[in-house]
């Protein structure tokens, strides 16, 4: 790394960039090798060596309390006080370090807001004015646009270019090679916990997707144009509330038809969650109607929406859609298991989920050492395989896909995608929810953008991604929409990823600090 | 800022070819390559999956034969302290230290070898009878053991702690006894009828918490301890009610079970070996079965690794979990039952069950909470117990020195696993906090 200098981290998932940064942080002490800054060899004990030696992180989570104000945040961990051993809380001048750093690096924020109050993009800026205030000269971003609108991801990288301006380093991590391509003056690429090679931004992005992967990738997904018949599944006036009793899903309408793909595209947290488990008798439904082919679905228990003929890739595998226990055999039965041929009245029939099993894995290219393994020591792309195999195996009517290649690799996702067109072109309702613009612009046919619990916009995938990413953020384009002041496209896979706190809302971006 | 991107790829532009399936295959062999096993922060582990897969883990054969090795080294220890004869030679050690060495051999290979005598067979034992009585009084100890060893196995396997199991089957062991002495009824009749009336009433004290805990949430931990108070004094109250206390004693007795409800013996009237133990091997069976090659037991045990992963699957977590105390209850209510209906007692008494509830815990643990392995712990401790008991007559060593090895046992295996079950979820949640490294999207 060099002052002044933006160096991106580029790697699929789980290709070891977060634990890089984080032995770099001091969370995790290396097995072997050193750290050199400046020159000398660094041992770092914990963040707070980190902190002197003069790196500073920006979590992809991030770490505020929620509680306390802007400049609470920011001296948590450096309390200054006054008064000897009584201790006060030195607030004054937390706040005046607060409108010092805002100033000198234009990251505007109001020191005495809380912090719930406060947009996810705000939020962040917040991270990295209580690094800044700590003097630090690397700061390491991780996945900082994971769960930005695509609005203000465009206020970060201009952020990131004024702190390159002031000669701060940033370690920039991500795995969007849009925005790498934006802002980095220089790519490593990282697979499998090793450095694969450097690259200048000028590489194209099929460059640094191979070398991300290590072969040719395919970005876009290939399908006919979609023959739509008749509507399978309508929703009107859907009412849903989430776990903690807030209205999640706020007069839902919308149709899916045999034979299309509906895509479901918004920032994380607005409703999309609770909208599927609504439907698959997951969450009880306050008011409205589900209708699958005809017959009013809604208040039926799980197991009847399933046997109904709906198929459902839920959005965490690792938590609704499999038993990492369970052999990859049982999990390819998880949902039929007590239906011939596989059970009989009380009785099992191994021989038969077996043979089943057998044929599956084949089918769906499940790279499993056999059918007995349990399912949690496969890859995240071959877990995601099993549950797609496992619905996509029995006749549907509706198929329902949440965040269907998450966390899943390039090759994985390629086939999944194609398994979905082709269940499209054997005229099944398809509706696939992600939180990947990229991934519902290439599969949907038509595109539900979900705001605050409501459906603010269907567009065809023709509709440019501007418009959609301003849709996401809740401006619709009858609505005065600012204008993001370099005017510039937005990066690509903009948006996605659990919002942490309690407020799904990304807010109007571009009006608090243009530069 | 220039253009980020000006190459975003555009869909449904190329149809699919076979060059896209060669691709495809191709690019599976690289993604297998390429991602490694993610140590994706999956479900919430919960300290009791955690605890079952270190069980499993840590707990093979040679662990156990270890553990009882070690325990019974603890156990000698605690002879030779516990004699002052033996501790006395220790007082001149430095003096004579055969003396000190030789009473402490004699003392504790004396009380083990009477161990083995009383447990599985005594070499000076003459007849048929005599030959077979440690057996006999084995499998006798053994029986209760496997059906509540079963219930808190059945219970934990679909993610339930069943501390309840006493209660079940101080239920079981009351009803199975006013059935028994109350109604007239021809013998093969009475005695299916007796344990059935048995197995009823662990199933409702294993129902309630059960509904609780489907229905409200309720812990089953808090709510089965709390039953089993309910039910100690429950008996306690109802052995001295008229017509459940024995008329001709004036102390808290029952009236006896009628010959027509008892199991009957196995090797004759002289042995206590009766056919419970038969039962018993018919239920581990049975839960096997249940367990692997049935669909109950199938949720059972999707509900118990991951009740998230079942729900969406479309089982009643709450139905199943009602159903897993009920059977647990069940099998607890059939173990009790034979306290009155087998040979060790045939009327009630506060203490008729003795700890059949609480050793069945131990049991499940000891026997890694699988069923065939149930079976095999509570014959080592059903051996214990007789071999325990000719100790003490034998070798004047007390009975508790058996509790003490049978807690050293499970100790030695279930302490491990549940410490390091303890840290790794204190890692985890750790991990959680510091960032969710591996929760890439």
């Amino acid at each position: 790394m060099e002052p002044g200098e933006i160096h991106a981290l580029l790697g699929e998932n789980g290709a070891g960039k977060s634990t890089l940064m984080n032995v770099l942080y001091g969370l995790y002490q290396p097995d072997g090798g050193e750290i050199l800054v400046d020159g000398k060899p660094l041992r770092l004990k914990g963040p707070s060596d980190a902190i002197r030696a003069g790196i500073g992180m920006v979590h992809q989570h991030f770490m505020l309390v929620p509680v306390f104000t802007v400049a609470e945040n920011i001296m948590l961990g450096a309390e200054q006080v006054r008064g000897g051993i009584v201790g006060f809380l030195d607030r004054r001048r937390a706040r005046r370090e607060v409108a010092e750093v805002s100033a000198r690096y234009n990251l505007r924020v109001d020191p005495d807001a809380v912090i719930e109050d406060l947009p996810v993009g705000i939020q962040q800026r917040v991270e990295i004015v209580k690094a800044l205030t700590r003097d630090v000269d690397l700061l390491i971003l991780d996945e900082p646009t994971a769960v930005l609108t695509p609005q203000e991801t465009e206020e970060l990288l201009t952020v990131m270019r004024s702190l390159k301006a002031a000669g701060k380093s940033i370690v920039f991590i991500t795995h969007k090679l849009g925005e790498v391509k934006a802002i980095a003056d220089r790519i490593t690429v990282i697979r499998r916990g090793r450095t694969v090679g450097t690259a200048s931004p000028e590489a194209s992005r099929d460059e640094l997707a191979a070398l991300m992967v290590g072969r040719d990738v395919r970005l876009t997904v290939d399908k006919q144009p979609a023959t739509p018949g008749r509507p399978i599944l309508e929703v009107a006036g859907l009412v849903v509330d989430d776990d903690r009793q807030v209205r999640a899903v706020d007069g839902v309408d919308l149709t899916v038809r045999a034979g299309e793909v509906l895509g479901v595209a918004g920032v994380q947290g607005n409703g999309q969650t609770e909208l599927i488990e609504a439907i698959m008798g997951l969450r009880p439904t306050l008011a409205g109607t589900v209708t699958l082919d005809g017959e009013p679905i809604h208040g039926w228990s799980t197991k009847k929406v399933l046997r109904a003929g709906v198929g459902y890739v839920p959005e965490d595998r690792s938590v609704d859609g499999l038993v990492k226990e369970f052999s990859v055999a049982e999990n390819l039965v998880l949902d039929i298991y007590d239906r011939p041929p596989f059970g009989r009245g009380l009785a099992l029939r191994p021989e038969a989920i077996a043979a089943s099993a057998k044929e599956r894995i084949e089918q769906f290219d499940v790279r499993t050492p056999s059918a007995d393994a349990a399912v949690g020591t496969l890859s995240g792309g071959n877990q995601q395989k099993v549950i797609v195999a496992r619905e996509l195996s029995r006749p549907l009517k509706l198929f329902i896909a949440a965040q269907p290649t998450r966390g899943v690799d390039v090759g994985s996702i390629e086939f999944i995608h194609s398994r979905v067109v082709r269940e499209r072109d054997v005229g099944t309702a398809v509706m696939v929810v992600s939180s990947e613009l990229d991934e519902v612009i290439g599969l949907a046919d038509r595109i539900a953008v979900m705001y605050r619990g409501r459906i603010i916009g269907i567009v065809g995938p023709d509709t440019p991604r501007e418009e959609i990413g301003l849709l996401m953020a809740g401006i619709t384009p009858d609505a005065p929409a600012p204008a993001p002041a370099d005017g510039a496209a937005t990066p690509g896979e903009a948006t996605g990823g659990t919002a942490g706190g309690a407020t799904p809302a990304p807010e109007r971006p571009g009006n608090e600090d243009e530069a | 800022m220039s253009n980020p991107n000006p190459v975003s790829g555009s869909p449904d532009k190329e149809p699919a070819t076979e060059a896209e399936l060669a691709l495809t295959g191709k690019a599976d062999r690289g993604a297998t390559m390429t991602s490694p096993k993610q140590s994706a922060p999956g479900p919430r582990p919960t300290l009791g999956r955690l605890f079952l897969d270190n069980l499993w883990a840590a707990n093979t054969v040679t662990v156990t034969v270890l553990a009882l090795v070690l325990a019974m080294l603890v156990g000698a220890v605690l002879i030779i302290v516990s004699d002052p004869d033996v501790l006395a030679t220790y007082g001149y050690i430095t003096a004579r230290p055969t003396d000190a060495l030789n009473a402490s051999w004699t003392v504790v290979s004396e009380a083990y070898a009477n161990l083995f005598k009383g447990a599985v067979f005594d070499p000076e034992a003459s007849g048929f009878t005599a030959a077979l009585s440690p057996i006999s009084e084995t499998l006798t100890y053994t029986a209760p053991l496997v059906f509540t060893g079963l219930s808190v196995a059945l219970a934990f396997r679909g993610g339930l702690f069943n501390i309840g199991a006493q209660g079940q089957a101080t239920m079981g062991v009351i009803l199975a006894a006013v059935a028994g002495f109350a109604l007239p009824l021809p013998p093969v009749v009475h005695l299916v009828v007796a344990l059935i009336a048995g197995a009823a009433g662990g199933a409702v004290w294993g129902f309630v918490p059960g509904i609780l805990k489907a229905r409200t949430g309720a812990h089953e931990v808090i709510n089965t301890i709390m039953l089993n108070y309910v039910a100690v004094y429950f008996l306690s109250w109802i052995i001295v009610q008229n017509g459940v206390q024995n008329p001709d004693r004036a102390d808290a007795i029952s009236r006896p079970v009628d010959s027509s409800a008892a199991l009957p013996r196995l090797l004759g009237d002289n042995l206590r070996v009766h056919a419970g133990i038969l039962l018993a091997v018919l239920a581990t069976w049975a839960i096997a079965w249940l367990l692997n090659r049935s669909t109950l037991g199938f949720e059972l045990r999707a509900v118990g690794a991951n009740p998230d992963a079942a729900r969406t699957a479309g089982i009643s977590v709450t139905k199943t979990y009602v159903l897993v105390m009920v059977i647990a209850g069940m099998l607890a209510g059939l173990g009790g039952s034979q306290m009155v209906l087998g040979s060790t007692a045939n009327a009630l008494t506060p203490l008729v069950i003795a700890q059949i509830g609480f050793d069945g815990i131990l049991v499940a643990l000891l026997g890694r909470v699988k069923p065939w392995g149930v079976l095999l712990a509570a014959l080592l401790f059903g051996a214990l117990q007789a071999g325990g008991n000719r100790m003490q007559s034998y070798s004047g060593i007390s009975l508790e020195l058996v509790t003490v090895l049978q807690a050293l046992i499970v100790i030695f295996i279930a302490a491990p696993a549940l410490v390091k079950a303890i840290f790794q979820l204190r890692a985890a949640r750790a991990a959680r906090l510091q960032t969710s490294l591996a929760k890439g999207w």
